[in-house]
């Protein structure tokens, strides 16, 4: 009994850590889809160009913190500028023409990075001293790097709920999704603003990206799969809320790891061993997407919509 | 008139008959993945199967050859698509590769119904060496579970009591859980399939396999995904408690990115780089020449395949319409295989023997493969009696 304990403690973080990274992706895409209406699927490109910066800034620099950071600002800065030359033109059209735009911008920067990089992937190694793994109760070791990605992405998530809510500047982005004509009466510059919040968004997909890259790879299109799952997400939690994704992230996260770890056993329980190995991984990798389609049922605003919609 | 008609006559046969007897080229497909972070291994296969077609003189059976390179996107939808166009739009004489099992099985069909000769270069599906076995279909490389169940009987060599089993769930991961099952005396503690190919992070499977408390930890992850599982099997810190014994998981393509991490751990194989016969040290000294790089098992199977086209070729003098007589001169397995010399089980399939293989610090201080021992000589797969053929 006790082992079984441990095990769905460690598989909780595992599931809290896969849910942490999902928050940091579907942040960036709510807030860019709640303030400026506008669908980026393009998102996961900026995912994996963090991982590819990170990878390349490691490979100069030797530091994996110094990395993550020039990593973080080069990503933004290409946020910026897409935000500038491409994105700006396709505001307050229809969201299929977002659609098709952002799905350009993705073989776009597929073919850019192959460009570039190369298609054969890169590698980012970790410092030692996250390379190990860390008691954390007598006798369970847990990685020490998914628990440091633990602390970070929380520490970013109250961060960001702080700037949102607290600030002149959450303010103003606050205001800008509700009223656009209302706060550029005021005297605001609300493309500036947007570029901002686009940029910043790009930023925090890049740190999901860096994130992610020790753990995965760096490779061509590395964006495209878990883009999918922030969508999901940001659809449960309810489409430009932070505190929505936040709590839709983590759960979806639980579901998928911890369905993943205990479904077979379940099935073996009321099945024969072959069915429920055939049947389990399934299913499991169905269970977020079955969880979508019961939230857009019987709540198809989300769980917490932002407000004004 | 009649001999305007002669004159015509003689010209269509001035024109015709040269025609015939010069022949045409020989026309080859070969459908790999050349996309995304699979396109390492579908370059491998290629530069492989030209460095064999160089060494050939660029002619099979002494006709000069020309080869179609198709990108299956890892997708067995689009690798039916491809063999579909390879044979009806191209026609093809013979149709070469194949990594995935999946994709394999899917194009299957196609090639069977038009009696096109398939070579498979990679994939080794049970339901290809059994049930579904074909005069057209021939393999270099082999049958799915022989490589797992191999290391299934390293794994009793070591007194491996008990075993954590995890692959992907595809019809590849499950022909390797079902081989190391059959040879593998222990207990079997636990057995994960997981999504394919796109769940690359591990977590959960690696949280449940140290719960599970084995004596060891088996593993199928071909291409990137072998590098993520080695990556977070290191960082789990399970290296120093679970010995891990691998299938198709560290090969010459994933090794530059495991490095460190895969010093040390076992796998079988039935090509190794330093495998000592001449066919091998000139494929291997001329690719590494010609690419900065060495080939893999991957490529290594491709070179067979152009020598076992040009063994059927050269059989039947050229004469590609005779599919008989070139499907007979090719069970002979009558060419000088990079693994050394082999024959054809009744079902197409390699009869082999299959190596141990290590990773250890080179001259250069950098991981490479090293043949170790020899775990199973002249080894036949377990589905072969399920073939009708004779």
């Amino acid at each position: 009994m006790h082992d079984e304990v441990i095990l769905l403690f460690e598989q909780c973080l595992n599931g809290l850590q896969f849910g942490l990274l999902l928050f940091l992706l579907a942040a960036g895409l709510t807030l860019v889809f709640g303030i400026m209406d506008f669908v980026n699927l393009a998102h996961g490109s900026f995912y994996m160009l963090g991982a590819y910066f990170a990878a390349t800034f490691a490979a100069l620099t030797q530091s994996f913190v110094l990395s993550a950071v020039l990593a973080l600002a080069a990503t933004l800065a290409v946020g910026m500028a897409a935000e500038v030359i491409a994105i700006r033109k396709l505001y307050g059209r229809d969201h299929l023409d977002h659609v098709l735009g952002t799905f350009g911008l993705i073989l776009f920067f597929n073919e850019l990075v192959r460009l570039i990089w190369g298609p054969a992937g890169m590698n980012l190694a970790l410092p030692p001293y996250l390379s190990t793994s860390i008691e954390i109760l007598p006798d369970v070791y847990y990685p020490a790097y998914r628990l440091a990605v633990i602390m970070v992405a929380l520490v970013v998530a109250f961060f960001l709920y702080i700037v949102v809510m607290r600030t002149r500047v959450g303010m103003l982005i606050r205001a800008g999704a509700s009223n656009r004509e209302m706060v550029s009466a005021l005297g605001i510059n609300i493309r500036l603003l947007y570029t901002f919040v686009f940029g910043v968004g790009a930023a925090l997909a890049a740190l999901a990206g860096l994130i992610q890259a020790p753990i995965l790879t760096v490779q061509i299109g590395m964006g495209e799969n878990i883009l999918i799952v922030a969508l999901v997400v940001i659809i449960i939690g309810g489409i430009g809320s932070i505190r929505g994704a936040f709590i839709a992230a983590i759960f979806v996260g639980l579901v998928d790891t911890v369905g993943r770890a205990f479904l077979p056993e379940f099935f073996r329980l009321v099945m024969t061993p072959a069915a429920a190995s055939a049947l389990a991984p399934a299913l499991s990798s169905m269970l977020i997407y079955l969880l979508m389609a019961a939230v857009l049922v019987l709540r198809p605003q989300g769980f917490f919509p932002a407000d004004g919609r | 008139m009649r001999k305007s008609v002669v004159a015509i006559s003689a010209l269509i046969a001035c024109l015709g008959v040269p025609a015939l007897a010069q022949q045409k080229s020989v026309k080859i497909g070969f459908i790999s993945t050349f996309s995304g972070p699979p396109a390492v291994i579908g370059n491998d296969m290629r530069n492989s199967f030209e460095l064999a077609l160089d060494h050939l003189g660029r002619k099979v059976g002494g006709l000069p050859v020309e080869v179609i390179y198709e990108d299956d996107q890892q997708k067995p939808e689009v690798g039916k698509q491809k063999t579909d166009k390879l044979i009806e739009s191209d026609h093809v004489d013979f149709i070469v590769g194949y990594i995935w099992s999946n994709v394999l099985l899917a194009s299957l069909k196609p090639a069977i119904d038009s009696k096109t000769i398939m070579i498979s270069s990679n994939a080794g599906p049970s339901q290809i060496a059994g049930e579904l076995c074909s005069p057209y279909f021939f393999s270099t490389s082999w049958q799915n579970d022989q490589t797992p169940a191999a290391i299934g009987l390293y794994m009793n060599q070591k007194g491996v009591k008990s075993a954590y089993l995890v692959g992907p769930n595809y019809a590849a991961g499950k022909d390797m859980m079902a081989g190391v099952k059959a040879t593998f005396k222990g207990k079997i503690v636990g057995e994960e399939y997981t999504r394919w190919p796109d769940q690359l992070d591990f977590s959960a499977e690696l949280s449940k396999g140290r719960a599970a408390k084995p004596d060891a930890m088996f593993v199928f992850y071909p291409g990137a995904a072998g590098v993520q599982f080695l990556n977070q099997y290191v960082q789990a810190g399970l290296k120093n408690q679970i010995p891990l014994y691998t299938a198709f998981t560290i090969d010459e393509t994933t090794l530059p990115r495991q490095g460190e991490n895969a010093l040390g751990i076992p796998g079988a194989q039935e090509w190794v780089n330093d495998l000592p016969n001449d066919a091998n040290k000139k494929f291997v000294a001329d690719y590494k020449a010609k690419h900065k790089a060495s080939p893999s098992f991957y490529g290594a199977q491709s070179y067979d395949a152009a020598l076992l086209v040009n063994s059927a070729v050269a059989a039947v003098k050229g004469d590609v319409a005779r599919k008989a007589d070139m499907i007979k001169a090719m069970e002979k397995a009558d060419f000088a295989s990079v693994r050394g010399s082999f024959r054809y089980g009744n079902n197409h399939f390699p009869i082999q023997n299959f190596y141990l293989q290590d990773v250890v610090k080179g001259p250069d201080g950098m991981p490479v493969l090293k043949t170790v021992a020899t775990i199973v000589k002249d080894d036949q797969d377990v589905f072969h009696d399920k073939c009708t053929m004779k």
